[in-house]
């Protein structure tokens, strides 16, 4: 569904990514981990089409289309979506206002919204202007709420979890679940996407099929998410490294 | 009083001019109706048992009190259009809420400049104690009016009297209007200003001051959109002068090419006086100009006054968040320019917020 060829990505002329190189097919989860400032993040940015994020070298191809100059909006009607790490508040435009695009892209229908924001708790925020005075764990609701409704095929995660109490957690486990088909058999699965997570508490609620290491900005390391989660709690970034180096 | 249907001739085009400033041609929805054409007052309609409203020269025969009213809020050599107001051959309106009288429909009171020339007007508004009075003030001109108005507006909210004021200004490019508006709001009294501006003018210059007594309250929300060669310098100023007294200012302006000075000033006299003034600019096009003088001045020490302000253009990461999420760079824009446009105004009946909702919604479109 997703090819990333050498990729190389600049924010104001640094460069953070360099010869990144993914194949994701229909089905599959990708678990994306790597240090603070390793570029996670700004991958993520770069695949739905953020200006910010200035591709200088590779392509990004999209269910067989060459995405790499298209604008944010295409990608996201050609069925990509994501839930960004720190959304920007936008005073004045309400949360409602927002999801009935979203609807509409996804195909849902206008009731439909309201009965998503309550599973999600945001039906008191419907009508507040989009992360206006939204607490941590309301942000990331009302990020995966957007996803919902988009219903996209290919779901890009910026740390769902993080700033997420325990209680919600499950939550957005189950929505997350259902949004990546990972409560469907293996061969039933037509969506695919990407997770990053910091401390990969996520992962106990969604599996992921395998599992890649960003380091300063490169492809450093690919394997059972698991096996990577517990080398980086047991070594750190460091050491996993070193030890996934050696097994290469 | 003359009450009954408003009887207008006016041609269709005009009837959607004075529509796009909020005036009602449907009596259930207003409470009273006063409508000035040039010099000549054309309307006068009370369907609201209590509200008075009436020409201002009618007003000065029938009540020997009123000429005690002219000239106490505002200073009759201000400048020169207040001396040129201060003359024989001004009108205007008089609208008067009886004490204890409660009036939640609006009253309209619409001033329209339709041939060259200029229109002279001087305003008296009474919120009696006790009362709560809603006013809509439409002023248009006819699209092809040469010509200036100076309106003049004295306002006087009564002890624990409430008075909303709502003004639309509809313009051309080759009016000149210059109102000169004073506000004085006695104890415990909330005077609620709204200025709404979105289409194009010459040229609009004003600067209304309340002076609030203990306890008093007023907030003034202003809208304002400059299209190019549109000149705009408008401000609001408090004067809190009593004990506890309080003020907000907030403006939203927008400047697609036109001129733009924003202006606000809340003076702090007494203890216990609260003030805060936000003016927040967006530059639309490359050749605009915004100038935001917001300005706080103590003088006493017990008083607390802030502000924030802040000119700029759309947040590019706004644009791309809305983006991602289905809209085109043209309907993230448009949804982001409604959305600074719509401030939320506290106090004012629902017929209300529904005009200037309608106004800034079909407004929000066109900038794009």
């Amino acid at each position: 569904m997703l090819r990333v060829v050498n990729l190389g990505v600049e924010i104001g002329g640094r460069r953070i990514l360099e010869n990144v190189n993914l194949y994701i097919r229909e089905g599959e989860t990708l678990a994306l981990f790597g240090p603070n400032g390793s570029g996670k993040t700004t991958l993520l940015n770069a695949l739905i089409g953020n200006p910010s994020y200035k591709i200088v070298s590779g392509r990004v191809i999209f269910k067989k289309k060459d995405i790499t100059s298209l604008p944010p909006d295409e990608r996201a009607k050609m069925g990509m979506g994501i839930s960004f790490q720190t959304p920007p508040k936008i005073s004045g435009v309400k949360l409602i206002d927002v999801l009935k695009y979203c609807a509409k892209i996804g195909g849902y229908r206008e009731e439909d919204i309201f009965e998503m924001a309550k599973r999600l708790k945001l039906e008191d925020h419907l009508y507040r202007a989009v992360n206006v005075g939204f607490s941590g764990g309301e942000v990331k609701r009302s990020e995966i709420l957007q996803l919902m409704l988009m219903n996209p095929d290919f779901v890009m995660l910026d740390e769902p979890d993080s700033g997420v109490d325990l209680e919600n957690i499950v939550l957005l486990g189950e929505a997350m679940k259902e949004l990546l088909e990972r409560n469907k058999k293996k061969d039933e699965r037509k969506k695919a996407g990407i997770i990053i997570t910091h401390q990969g508490y996520i992962l106990d609620y969604v599996d992921a099929d395998y599992g890649v290491v960003l380091y300063r900005g490169k492809v450093a390391c690919m394997g059972d998410p698991a096996d990577i989660l517990r080398q980086i709690r047991k070594y750190g970034y460091e050491g996993c490294m070193e030890k996934c180096l050696k097994e290469i | 009083m003359p009450e009954g249907d408003i009887n207008l001739n006016f041609e269709s085009d005009e009837v959607e001019r004075l529509k796009e400033v909020g005036i009602e041609f449907d009596p259930k929805r207003r409470a009273a109706t006063f409508l000035q054409e040039d010099q000549s007052v054309k309307t006068v309609a009370s369907f609201y048992r209590g509200v008075e409203i009436m020409s201002i020269r009618e007003a000065l025969k029938k009540y020997d009190w009123l000429k005690d009213y002219f000239w106490k809020a505002l200073r009759r050599d201000q400048d020169d259009f207040t001396k040129e107001v201060d003359s024989e051959d001004f009108n205007g309106y008089f609208i008067r809420a009886p004490p204890n009288s409660k009036v939640e429909i609006p009253v309209e009171a619409c001033l329209y400049l339709k041939k060259a020339g200029k229109q002279k007007v001087h305003n008296v508004i009474i919120a009696e104690e006790n009362s709560e009075l809603n006013i809509i003030s439409g002023c248009a001109s006819h699209r092809s009016a040469i010509g200036m108005h100076i309106g003049v507006s004295e306002i006087f909210v009564k002890k624990n009297a409430k008075l909303s004021f709502t003004m639309i200004h509809n313009w051309n490019y080759d009016v000149e209007v210059r109102p000169r508006t004073g506000i004085i709001v006695e104890d415990g009294g909330t005077y609620i200003s709204n200025y709404i501006l979105l289409n194009p003018v010459k040229y609009v210059q004003m600067y209304p001051t309340a002076y609030l007594n203990r306890d008093a309250k007023a907030v003034f929300s202003s809208v304002i959109v400059a299209l190019e060669g549109s000149e705009v310098d408008v401000g609001s100023r408090a004067v809190l002068k009593g004990e506890n007294s309080s003020a907000e200012i907030v403006s939203r302006t927008i400047s697609k090419g036109g001129k733009i000075i924003s202006r606000g000033h809340i003076v702090g006299e007494a203890p216990g006086v609260k003030g805060h003034l936000e003016c927040r600019g967006l530059m639309l096009s490359e050749n605009g100009f915004i100038l935001a003088i917001p300005e706080l001045e103590a003088r006493h020490p017990n008083v607390e006054l802030s502000h924030e302000a802040a000119v700029g253009k759309i947040a590019e990461d706004e644009i791309f968040y809305l983006m991602a999420r289905g809209l085109s760079r043209d309907e993230a824009t448009s949804a982001i320019v409604r959305g600074f446009m719509e401030i939320e105004i506290k106090g004012l009946p629902e017929v209300l917020k529904m005009a200037i909702d309608q106004a800034i919604q079909s407004m929000g479109e066109k900038l794009l």
